[in-house]
């Protein structure tokens, strides 16, 4: 077998035994990126040199006999909106193609403490804004079970270079479903933990209310043992949360006789794929035969959710993307006055999707619109809030479908923004309550895959993890 | 009598004493080089997160409750958008709909009429950084540079009810606001250095009514002098415009210092800066407890101090404010009262001598070398009789420069006074030799040539003669003389 194909646990058990080293494995997969990535183009930034140092590092402390970590020597793809120090952090903008930050994100720093092995910068929508990695203003990604075929996004780079074994595993952001969305197009595991349990610091932000970061993987229990690396109070970042972390490892059983399981009917009505119905309907009967209860439940405000999320995720937008101005770094367009500078570098700078995003978000901040569009989306927002509260005094955990369809072509709705927001309908309700959800492969229909999503409370990634370990052993069986 | 009357409210930044700044951990040292002090979240590179500095929470609170203020509970920052080079992220956090103080108000006095000047609301928000133009602003310049350092410095704006109704009573007003944040310890209130600045809403309308007429906003004051001269014209302006049957525009006009008026600024439209509540920032939550904890760190602020001077030692009213307006000149006068009890020759002498050479040099109190101990000891020695009052002017103006013990200046010098009478009467029989037609003028009944006679006397002893002693000598002297 490929060591481009292994999970995390076993190629860590291949380092222990000394049947590997850490370089030859680095160099595997960066062998399988310089074969597929040319069709792929999952990365927009491949760190082969820094990742060979590294892995040579690595090889030294194991010959010094020093005890691996779960992570070590691991190779990751980190998402081109969370900062690496001396690694070009663009967001797949044309406003920072330059942009080479001085300081590591809190993620990509515990990350190299445990001793992972950065191989790039994956590809994302501009930004994070976009369902499809089109956005991007350098090229868009492929989806590696179909070239014609979109990966998701925005973090589509991410899931395409887990999916394709460029990387061991990935880091993405999600903001709106930018995590599971394209894992479920990619056929790999997405995680968006609670808003505030992994740090935010060095994460280029979107909308800040609603951004997270997460991991792909391949398997659950990678899953769990990402989540003990990244989670965890940050003194940098004031917003994240001071929860204690468990040992997410110890999630990893098939026992969940008695857990309630809630099937919100709103993410099955018009516009799902009936064979994606069928699919997540198939996943309740085998949890149910585990010893789950599953039931139909109601989020009654699930059908405005798209809307306030637009809403609120662009006027925060709006304010965030300001500082690319053309002072202080990323691109300048050299003008005789500050003001046309300001002007000409934003218009060269952007593409027309965060354009059309700063545009509406100021008009929604505006004094003139605030109370119209703003404030009644933030309200919501809170009544989306009590849907789950509500169904969470009954239920541990709700699953739905991860997207309404498989993989769409790529193109197909590169020219309809609207249709392309609609297909995060699935998953930003999750971000509007800054609840942990996940995507989680089962099955495919015509060689593409499906992805069901789980939601739990906050801070409850191990149901998520108990319930996916199980569905994913039914999957295997 | 005017027709008019003139409706005022001032807004005034303060920079907060912190060693750090308000989101990140950069110093907040005044006059480093430039872009010295700065990080990633002060120069709001992308991915930068910032955290709260607890120290300038506190010293909101406590300016807060030092200006009378409710404090809030629970409050968080908002964001208020526009575009400047000065301005790292593209907007300022602030605190626009919910400010950590609001509805104080602090009283002044102006021509001994006290009035109660309410305090809308006090916010923390960050300082942008400095702009320095090759040219004369940003629109005419080849070039434009940005500092940083003060990126981010903790600011809180203090917003007066618009209650003022004229120059003097605005200088009055900022006199005292400074005073009471430099005794609470939460600014060093210094204009010069940008840490207080002030701007003023002014608008006049005719006596009686109560709409409020259009309004402009003063900008450029550099001092509390500068924003007196700049309201008062801006006042006479605007009843101007009016009296010619013109119309006030509202809009914002800067004070030129030199010129002495007030002019319109490049005409911006009025900005919407879309505030929204920021989400970067964790939101500000204190107890009750908390507040009354910070209630109980603050000192004696100046109006207790005032009275204080005023009941227990007896100072006129005049006197206690001027020693209270600043807390360097307080402390001053109490370290002095400890050691030479007598309040109100305290009080003439630093009025009379430490002021005037203060002003005369254009120093601050804390520049000045004398000490208070010093200080005391000199007024002893001018009680006691060894120096003459005159005598100690002069070593005062030494004690001021060198920071001598005035013992040690009044010896070194020969200044102790002549009080021996047989060392005098030797002078006076000289003097009044040398002087008959004065003489002969006293004793026919002419008071003034006494004086004159002493100031000879005072004169041939450099002026160490006592003044009474030789005074009364005098009199014996001449009185004998006409009747022998
Ligand atoms: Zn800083």
């Amino acid at each position: 077998m490929e060591l481009t194909s292994l999970p995390i646990h076993q190629l860590h058990d291949l380092m222990v035994k000394k049947e590997i080293s850490c370089l030859e494995l680095t160099r595997a997969y960066l062998d399988r990126i310089s074969q597929i990535e040319e069709r792929i183009k999952a990365f927009l930034t491949v760190t082969a040199e820094e990742a060979l140092e590294q892995a040579r590092k690595i090889d030294e402390q194991r010959a010094r006999g020093e005890k691996l970590s779960p992570l070590a020597g691991i190779p990751v793809a980190v998402k081109d909106d969370i900062c690496t120090a001396g690694i070009k952090t663009t967001c797949a903008s044309k406003i920072l193609y330059n942009y080479i930050p001085p300081v590591d994100a809190t993620v990509v720093k515990k990350l190299k403490e445990a001793g992972s092995i950065i191989v790039g910068k994956s590809n994302m929508d501009e930004f994070s804004m976009g369902s499809s990695t089109e956005n991007s203003a350098f090229y868009p990604t492929r989806n590696p079970f179909d070239y014609d075929r979109a990966p998701g996004g925005s973090s589509g780079g991410s899931a395409a270079a887990v999916a394709a074994g460029e990387a061991a595993f990935a880091l993405g952001s999600d903001t709106g479903g930018g995590i599971r969305q394209p894992a479920a197009f990619c056929g790999v595991i997405g995680l968006k933990p609670t808003y505030g349990r992994v740090s935010r610091s060095g994460l280029i932000s979107h909308a800040s209310s609603l951004d997270q970061i997460g991991p792909f993987t391949s398997d659950v229990r990678d899953l769990a043992q990402i989540l003990n690396v990244i989670c965890g109070p940050d003194s940098q970042d004031s917003i994240s949360a001071q929860v204690d972390v468990p040992d997410f490892t110890q999630s990893l059983t098939v026992d969940i006789k008695g857990l309630r399981i809630g099937l919100p009917r709103e993410y099955f009505g018009v516009g799902l794929d009936s064979r994606i119905r069928a699919q997540i309907q198939e996943a309740a009967y085998k949890l149910e035969e585990l010893g789950a209860i599953c039931e139909e439940v109601s989020l009654p405000h699930t059908e405005y959710a798209v809307t306030a999320h637009y809403i609120i995720s662009c006027a925060e937008a709006s304010s965030n993307l300001a500082r690319y101005d053309g002072v202080r770094y990323g691109l300048r367009v050299d003008t005789e006055d500050v003001l046309s500078m300001f002007k000409k570098t934003r218009a060269q700078g952007f593409g027309s999707e965060v354009k059309r995003r700063i545009m509406l978000g100021t008009l929604n901040l505006s004094a003139f619109y605030y109370d119209t569009y703003y404030s009644e989306a933030l309200k919501v927002r809170t009544l989306n809030r009590h849907d789950f509260a509500r169904a969470f005094e009954k239920y541990d955990c709700l699953l739905t479908p991860a997207s309404l369809t498989t993989a769409f072509k790529l193109g197909e709705k590169a020219e309809d923004p609207l249709a392309m927001y609609q297909s995060n309908v699935c998953t930003l309700p999750a971000n509007l309550a800054g609840l942990p959800a996940m995507s989680l492969p089962f099955g495919t229909i015509e060689g593409m895959p499906v992805g069901l999503q789980l939601i739990a409370r906050h801070f409850d990634e191990e149901t998520l993890l108990k319930v996916g370990y199980a569905l994913e052993q039914i999957n295997f069986s | 009598m005017s027709k008019y009357e003139a409706v005022i409210g001032l807004e005034v930044h303060v920079e907060l004493k912190t060693n750090t700044k308000l989101y990140c951990g950069c110093s907040t040292a005044f006059g480093k080089e430039p872009n010295t002090q700065v990080c990633p979240v002060c120069l709001g590179l992308p991915g930068s997160t910032g955290v709260l500095n607890r120290k300038a929470v506190e010293l909101a609170t406590k300016a807060g409750l030092a200006l009378n203020c409710e404090i809030e509970t629970y409050t968080w920052f908002d964001r208020k958008n526009y575009y400047y080079p000065d301005l790292p992220k593209g907007y300022q956090i602030s605190q626009v709909f919910r400010p950590i103080a609001h509805n104080g108000y602090l009283d002044i006095e102006v021509d001994g009429r006290n009035k109660r000047i309410h305090i809308r609301r006090a916010h923390l928000e960050e300082d942008p950084g400095k702009l320095t133009h090759s040219g004369s602003s940003i629109t005419t310049s080849h070039s434009s540079c940005v500092d940083y350092n003060r990126s981010g410095i903790p600011l809180i704006e203090i917003v007066s009810e618009p209650e003022i109704s004229s120059g003097a009573e605005a200088k009055a007003y900022l006199e005292k606001l400074k005073a009471i944040l430099e005794y609470a310890g939460v600014s060093d209130v210094k204009m010069e250095q940008g840490s207080l600045r002030c701007d003023a809403n002014v608008s006049v309308r005719p006596l009686g009514t109560s709409t409020l007429g259009t309004k402009t906003e003063i900008k450029n004051m550099n001092s509390f002098r500068a924003v007196e001269r700049a309201i008062e014209y801006e006042i006479e302006r605007q009843i101007e415009v009016l009296e010619d049957g013109g119309e006030i525009i509202q809009e914002t006009r800067g004070w030129d210092e030199n010129k002495g008026i007030t002019v319109a600024m490049r005409n911006k439209e009025n900005p919407d800066y879309r505030c929204f509540m920021d989400q970067e920032i964790a939101h500000i939550e204190l107890t009750p407890e908390w507040i009354e904890g910070v209630r109980a760190t603050l000192p004696e602020l100046p109006d207790a101090r005032r009275k204080r001077l005023i009941e227990e030692h007896g100072l006129p009213a005049y006197d206690a404010e001027i020693i209270t307006s600043s807390l360097d000149l307080a402390e001053f006068f109490d370290a002095v009262y400890a050691e030479f009890p007598d309040a109100k020759t305290i009080s003439n002498w630093i009025m009379g001598e430490l002021l005037r050479l203060l002003n005369a040099r254009n120093m601050e109190l804390f520049e000045a070398k004398v000490t208070p101990k010093y200080f005391a000891k000199l007024l002893e020695l001018i009680k006691k009789g060894t120096i003459s009052n005159k005598i100690g002017k002069e070593v005062f103006e030494q004690m001021f420069e060198t920071g001598q013990d005035p013992e040690r200046i009044v010896k070194d010098k020969g200044l102790v006074q002549i009080s021996d009478e047989g060392q005098l009467a030797s002078i006076l029989t000289e003097v009044i030799a040398k002087n008959p037609k004065s003489v002969a003028d006293f004793q026919s009944g002419k008071e003034q040539a006494l004086g004159f006679l002493v100031g000879q006397v005072m004169k041939a002893t450099k002026g160490q003669a006592n003044p009474g002693l030789v005074n009364s000598m005098l009199r014996k002297m001449l009185s004998q003389n006409n009747s022998g």
